[in-house]
Parts: structure tokens; C-alpha cells; sequence
């Protein structure tokens, strides 16, 4: 028992680091920092330190990877210079393009969220049903429970897999709907 | 890219053909028009009109004149070319009003093209927000994470599905036929307050166990409420449906 403490309080930081990047890398998903500190028994802070310090020596390194915060969590992958070489590897093709409907229809959901199908119609002067079952489909975003007004119109945001997909730490890493206005003036 | 088969038809000769476009995607009838208000705002640039004093008259004869070109058109696409049809002539007609008039009916003075241009506005907005949309999620695909280590929680056999549920459901129920003989007088509980009660225990103790919350109903009628609200409650709420093992037993879990 007491081994075991002392065990624990002579892990340096440089230890930390260390059993971080290998949890990290083993994670299926990103890993929360909450969840390093429990498992590390550290506090949030010293794993906070450690995993920017982690941050730093992989940018350092220069090498094929990057640890990087998504949603929500850190993740290990690789840097996006060399997706062609792993394409080949891999034998896989880029996964296919979402709609231009699809995509505006994904954009009002993430800036208005939770958005109903009337409210996105509005904005877009078009039905959206496909574009939002397309969306369902690829669990880019989630019913988030009926809206009490008028027909009882259900209500949509985001989902984790959109943060993931489109390499979002959260959603305040969007940048303000507002500033898109400027770029509308040209018109 | 999946796509969704469904009818259309052509717009004037009524002649119904197949199109496997999927029902927001036009490009194969209307060029790069994805709906109305893209129409709209391709007129005003062709007419080199100031979105700010756009020229109604004008630009309502041009897009009535597109809408007659277009040769089809999927049925609910059409619908809402047409309402924004009918919006231009609105305005139109109020445009020709005489102010004084105009102003008398109408508390406020608004000119009758504002929310028009407020709408086309926000649309273009979203329309830019979808293109940075669409060049963050072309980086991201260039990203590779670690390949996926195989565990019971993420192989496909053991994630519970809606047939998993009917099994359960189907035991539930093979074990209350002899009990129900007896039924005298039924009581009957609400798919809301059923929904309410379920929602409550998920709460409460972060995960249920399906076939404990099956086991307490005493009819049929009562199961069958029990089923449809859990139906219900995974669609809606934040709700996962997991099995730790094949054929083993289905909890609910508060993601």
C-alpha cells in the first residue's frame, strides 16, 4: 500500500507524458482529458499541462502524425500532407461528397441548433426533407426531441461524428455566422 | 453516395418519368439553381441590380419566364418555385400601390421588398457558412486516425438492434399468456405517462435493464405501451440501446 503511493507521487512529469500518448493512441475514440486524469489519477490540471506538452514535442518532431484536440477529446492521427501516399496504402477513395443541399441544409442546423424543418425551409426557400434524411443517415446530426409550437416540429443539432467529421474541437470553433455577412456585400 | 429513387415529372407535359436524382438535387433539370431563392439571386446579378433596390417588375418577369423553361421539375421542388413566384408578384402588386395609400392601411411604411432582401441575405450567409463547411470536411478527409482495435463494444454482433428488442418483447410476452386469463377490469396507462415513467428510471439510474422494465408490466396492452414508448424515447432522447454480449440482455443507457 504505502509502496504504492510512493510509487505514484514519484511519477515525474516526463513519466505522464509518456503513459498519456500511449492512452491516447490506444483510445478508439478522442479521449477526454477528465477521462486521462481519472485513469492517470492526476488532477485535470498536470494532464492539461502534460498533453499540451505532448502537443508541442509531436510539432517539434516534425514527423507523419499529429495529437490534435477534436471533439471534445485528444486524438493521434496522421498529418493531412500525406493523405495520398496513404490512400494508396489503404486502397481507399475519399468517402463521397455530401450534396451542395445537404451541406447548406448541415450548415443551418450547426448555426441554429436545435433548428426544426420549418425554420430551415425559411432560410433556404426549399424543403429539406431528403437533405436532412441524408443527414440522419450519416449521423451528422440527431432529432433533439419535438418542438413545442405549431405541428409539434422536430428539432435537430449536431452530433459528435459532425465535430469529428469536419475536425472540430467544439462547436464554438466555428467561426460566427456574422462573419459572413462581409462576404455578402460583394453582391 | 446513396441515392433516393423517386418520381418526378415533367413539369408541362405531365409525362411521369423516374429520375434517381434524390429530392433536394436538381442539377440534372435546373443547372446550378438549387432552389428559388438561388434563382433569385442569379437574376438580380444578371440584371446587375443592387440587391438593396432590387428592380421587382423586371426581375419577377425574369424568373416567371425561367420558371415556364424549366422542363422538370420534382413536384415538391416546384412548389417552392412557385410559392416564390406568387411572393415577387405580391410585392409587385404592393409596389404598385400609390404610397399614401399604401401608407395608410400599413402601420408601418416598410417597402414591400424588405424581408425578401433579408431572406436572400441570411440564405447567402448559410450558403457561405456550407462552403466553409464543405473545405473543412475536404482537409479532414485527408486525416487518418488509428484503424479501429476489435471489442465487444464496437463489433456489429453484439450492438442490439430493433429486432433484438422484439425478441425480448416476444419472450415477454410468450411468458405472460397463462397470467392474463384473469384479467377483469384493465387498467390503463398512457403511452405519455408510460414515456414519462420510463424516462424517469433512465434518469434516475443512468442505465435499465429491458427485460426488468418488461417484467413489471402486467397486460399485454401495458407491453405494448412499454415497447412503443422505449421505440419512442431511443429515437428522441439521448437514449443508447446496448448488449454486452450476443443474445444477451438489452440495457438502455443515458449517453
Amino acid at each position: 500500500m504505502n509502496l504504492e503511493i510512493k510509487e505514484k507521487q514519484s511519477r515525474g512529469i516526463s513519466e505522464i507524458i509518456s503513459i498519456l500518448e500511449a492512452l491516447i493512441f490506444v483510445a478508439d475514440e478522442p479521449i477526454t482529458v477528465k477521462l486521462l486524469a481519472e485513469v492517470l489519477e492526476e488532477d485535470k490540471e498536470t494532464v492539461e499541462a502534460a498533453v499540451e506538452e505532448l502537443r508541442n514535442e509531436y510539432e517539434q518532431r516534425d514527423g507523419g502524425l499529429q495529437l490534435r484536440e477534436i471533439a471534445g477529446g485528444w486524438q493521434i492521427s496522421t498529418r493531412t500532407e500525406f493523405h495520398e501516399e496513404i490512400r494508396r496504402f489503404l486502397k481507399t477513395r475519399p468517402s463521397a461528397k455530401l450534396s451542395l443541399a445537404a451541406l447548406e441544409t448541415l450548415s443551418v442546423i450547426a448555426y441554429k441548433q436545435p433548428a426544426t424543418i420549418p425554420e430551415i425551409l425559411e432560410i433556404r426557400g426549399v424543403q429539406s426533407a431528403s437533405a436532412i434524411k441524408t443527414l440522419l443517415d450519416k449521423r451528422l446530426i440527431i432529432a433533439k426531441g419535438r418542438k413545442e409550437t405549431v405541428g409539434r416540429p422536430m428539432q435537430y443539432g449536431t452530433s459528435k461524428d459532425f465535430l469529428l467529421q469536419f475536425g472540430l474541437k467544439d462547436l464554438s470553433e466555428l467561426p460566427s455566422i456574422e462573419d459572413f455577412e462581409d462576404l455578402t456585400q460583394g453582391i | 453516395m446513396e441515392q433516393i429513387e423517386q418520381l418526378t415529372f415533367n413539369f408541362f407535359t405531365e409525362t411521369p418519368h423516374i429520375s434517381t436524382e434524390s429530392r433536394d438535387e436538381i442539377k440534372l433539370e435546373l443547372g446550378k439553381f438549387a432552389g428559388p431563392l438561388d434563382l433569385l439571386l442569379y437574376l438580380i446579378k444578371q440584371e446587375q441590380a443592387n440587391i438593396f433596390d432590387i428592380p421587382i417588375a423586371r426581375i419577377t418577369d425574369e424568373y416567371l419566364k425561367y420558371i415556364r423553361l424549366m422542363k422538370s421539375v420534382d413536384i415538391s421542388l416546384a412548389a417552392d418555385f412557385i410559392v416564390m413566384a406568387a411572393t415577387l408578384i405580391e410585392i409587385k402588386s404592393k409596389m404598385l400601390l400609390p404610397r399614401e395609400i399604401y401608407d395608410e392601411t400599413e402601420e408601418e411604411t416598410e417597402d414591400p421588398r424588405e424581408a425578401l432582401v433579408r431572406q436572400l441575405l441570411e440564405h447567402q450567409k448559410f450558403k457561405n457558412a456550407a462552403q466553409m463547411l464543405y473545405e473543412r470536411v475536404t482537409v479532414e478527409q485527408a486525416v487518418f486516425p488509428r484503424g479501429r482495435i476489435e471489442s465487444d463494444e464496437n463489433n456489429a454482433e453484439t450492438n442490439a438492434t430493433v429486432f433484438d428488442l422484439l425478441t425480448v418483447f416476444q419472450k415477454i410476452l410468450g411468458r405472460h399468456k397463462e397470467e392474463i386469463q384473469l384479467e377483469i377490469e384493465r387498467e390503463e396507462i398512457s403511452l405519455s405517462d408510460m414515456l414519462k415513467n420510463l424516462k424517469r428510471r433512465i434518469l434516475e439510474s443512468k442505465e435499465l435493464n429491458l427485460l426488468a422494465f418488461f417484467a413489471e408490466m402486467h397486460t399485454r396492452r401495458e407491453l405494448v405501451t412499454a415497447f412503443i414508448a422505449i421505440l419512442e424515447i431511443v429515437r428522441t432522447e439521448s437514449v443508447k440501446v446496448t448488449q454486452n454480449a450476443t443474445f444477451g440482455e438489452i440495457i438502455l443507457k443515458k449517453v
